[in-house]
């Protein structure tokens, strides 16, 4: 199942023949501290392909974290290419790099980040402001959105009201109003209990299926990566140091893919 | 982001921390009430002195003598200025043809003379002065004891409130008692003396009496005009101090240089009272083509306007001081917003927000403290302003004057105050809102 990572191999994709939803093409990102310099990201070269669930897997400090905020577009690399619908992330403007974290992916967080002050609805709501969308129009969005992930009973409700699975499910709603083409998940099960984690994935992966959407999801914990991603990549010191497909979950990739 | 969908997020962000957002708000509407205050006063007590100084009749009048008469001002040392062989007479013709002038509401002469009055009996020397109707406007009539004169030609008296002592130190028991007017009447000698005392101009005064019912009782003598000499102690309506014929001072002075040939009496001089000052110098130049000597007050009031625009400038910049601090209010509160709210930039940067709505939303939550601040600062310094007129008149009102309305604050001074007020929170929120704008969301984000 698990095989080492050569550059050639990184780069290819199940399939082959479809366009990739990201291209990573000998990224590096590093930070200088002090007079050393940390290398977050070394050198790594992947491609994940449209309607992918992928987990990234790796040690506190591997770099796999500083990868999704490449991917992202939340920063940019010190060198090399990622490519999304065609564009270099790095080289865009801060400009375009906003419009494509507003308009192409969406962001869902370990720690859920919701504003605490906004209610449930609100919160939804807020990606459509920011990208300018009519009022009008915004009231169904929103109660879309929440219906996905079963909470369109509750949008009056302050994050605070809600257990940390509604949390992190106003979460994905919020990410998911702007129907981005790639989901970015950063530990989206980290601050909770296995179960509702499970359940989360569950619904990532129910989400994914409906929407062939690509989702980039970072964790540690294996398990749940195994039972829900359709490819596991694993990082080590900033390096990717492994790619494969995870063989229970590829058919349903393909089946999504084939959907399309 | 749209700007009401901006403006909706700036403001519920305000009222997250809404103690210290309210209290850098009262900051800068403490701010904005003393500069209202400042300049309230300011243009209140301008206001206050154009409509006294207005009312008085100095700055709408021209003071008209003959050239002859070289007791008027302007008209010059006397042997710079030789009479002119074409001088005219400040006569009745004079002054209906003055008061025919555009613009002219009405020509008065200056009436006053020395005479003696009696009441109770006993003897009082004064000087009395012929007040015009338009004098009722003048501010000095205003909280007198009593009432104006009943109409322009009664016999009635106002008095001046020393003079009054004298008669009565219970002045308000004058009002409605008599007293008697002793005058030398100027009578011309052509009819009696022939022709010879005609042409040297020469009259004659007999001693009269007139029976005046005194009405009110007043702080000072208004100025009505200028030119007179002393202050009139006993003021009459002007008609009634005409048909008096009273002698005058200037009178002895005319028989001497002969410059009064008929036996109508000349004027020492007149005053023309315009519509406007600003009528003033065309209407000046005109009675100059008429050949007379005239001059206004209107350099002063020029003067007077400096004076003020000068003190409005110093008021503001005290007022502004204030407004400074509460600046600084501004970026301290701001500041401390993004502490506190760098974790939410960092997730509205990753919700796909732009450097440029991070700063206009900082921007906007400035404008509306800089706003509300503004609104409520002029309200405060309204009421300032108010409670600073109520004091006043209070005081004044225990020192038996009349009340006054020493601030104003007219539509440029609102308008202005919140305007000054959004700007300089604005530029206050420059800085905040540009460090907000260049938070990484990475570091953002993981800020706790």
């Amino acid at each position: 199942m698990h095989a080492s990572a050569s550059p050639t191999d990184q780069a290819a994709t199940p399939q082959g023949t479809i366009q990739p939803a990201i291209q990573i093409d000998h990224v590096s990102r590093h930070y200088a501290m002090g007079e050393s310099s940390i290398r977050a990201v070394d050198d790594v070269s992947l491609a994940i392909p449209t309607g992918e669930f992928l987990a990234l897997l790796g040690s506190s400090g591997s770099g796999k974290s500083t990868l999704l905020n490449l991917m992202a577009g939340l920063d940019r690399p010190t060198s090399g290419a990622i490519l999304s619908g065609g564009r270099n992330l790095a080289e865009l403007s801060p400009l375009e790099l906003a419009r494509y974290r507003r308009n192409t992916v969406g962001m869902v967080f370990q720690s859920f980040n919701l504003l605490p002050r906004m209610t449930l609805e609100e919160n939804v709501e807020l990606p459509l402001r920011l990208a300018e969308v009519e009022r009008s129009e915004r009231a169904g969005r929103v109660r879309e959105a929440l219906e996905h992930v079963r909470l369109a009973k509750r949008t009056g409700h302050r994050p605070s009201e809600l257990s940390g699975g509604e949390q992190q499910r106003t979460a994905i709603a919020r990410a998911l109003v702007n129907r981005p083409k790639i989901l970015f998940a950063d530990e989206p099960t980290g601050n909770l209990d296995s179960a509702t984690g499970e359940a989360i994935l569950a619904l990532l992966r129910e989400i994914q299926s409906k929407m062939g959407m690509t989702i980039v999801m970072v964790t540690h914990e294996r398990h749940l990566a195994e039972k829900f991603a359709n490819r596991l990549a694993v990082m080590g010191d900033g390096k990717l140091l492994s790619t494969s497909a995870n063989a229970s979950q590829v058919s349903s990739h393909v089946a999504t893919v084939a959907g399309q | 982001m749209k700007l009401h969908d901006m403006t909706e997020l700036a403001v519920r962000n305000l009222r997250e921390a809404i103690l210290r957002n309210s209290l850098t708000t009262l900051g800068v509407a403490v701010g904005v009430a003393s500069l209202v205050a400042m300049l309230s006063l300011g243009v209140g007590l301008q206001q206050l002195a154009s409509s006294r100084l207005s009312k008085s009749g100095l700055f709408d009048s021209i003071f008209v003598t003959a050239k002859t008469n070289l007791r008027g001002p302007g008209a010059g040392p006397p042997a710079t200025r030789p009479a002119s062989p074409k001088a005219r007479p400040l006569d009745e013709n004079a002054r209906s043809e003055l008061t025919k002038l555009p613009d002219v509401i009405e020509v008065y002469p200056q009436i006053r003379f020395f005479t003696e009055v009696r009441f109770d009996g006993k003897p009082f020397a004064t000087v009395v002065a012929g007040m015009p109707e338009s004098s009722r406007q003048s501010g000095s009539f205003d909280g007198m004891q009593g009432g104006f004169f009943s109409s322009t030609n009664a016999d009635e008296a106002i008095l001046q409130t020393e003079f009054a002592k004298e008669l009565n130190p219970q002045t308000r028991d004058l009002i409605g008692k008599d007293l008697v007017l002793r005058y030398a009447e100027r009578q011309s000698l052509a009819s009696e003396s022939g022709a010879a005392a005609q042409n040297s101009g020469g009259f004659s005064v007999v001693p009269k009496e007139k029976h005046l019912r005194i009405v009110g009782i007043v702080e000072t003598e208004p100025a009505s005009g200028f030119g007179g000499f002393g202050s009139g102690r006993l003021l009459i309506p002007l008609t009634v101090a005409e048909t008096l014929r009273a002698a005058q001072v200037n009178d002895l002075r005319d028989v001497l240089r002969g410059s009064s040939p008929s036996d109508k009496p000349a004027y020492a001089s007149l005053s023309v009272r315009v519509k406007s000052p600003s009528l003033v110098d065309g209407t000046e130049k005109k009675i100059k083509d008429l050949g007379f000597s005239a001059f206004s007050l209107l350099d002063a009031s020029k003067s007077l306007r400096i004076f003020f625009s000068v003190f409005d400038l110093l008021l503001g910049i005290f007022g502004s001081l204030a407004l400074a601090v509460a600046t600084l209010g501004i970026v301290n509160t701001l500041v401390m917003a993004i502490l506190e709210r760098r974790r939410e930039i960092g997730v509205l940067k990753a919700l796909g927000a732009a450097d440029g709505d991070v700063k206009q939303l900082f921007f906007v939550e400035a404008g509306v403290m800089g706003l509300a601040g503004g609104v409520f600062g002029v309200l405060l310094g309204w009421l300032i302003g108010q409670s600073l007129t109520f004091a006043t008149n209070i005081y004044l009102k225990r020192q038996e004057l009349p009340g006054v309305q020493i601030s104003s604050v007219p539509w440029w001074l609102i308008a202005g105050a919140i305007g000054f007020a959004l700007l300089v929170s604005l530029i206050a929120g420059l800085y905040p809102a540009s460090r907000a704008a260049k938070l990484n969301p990475v570091d953002a984000l993981r800020y706790e």
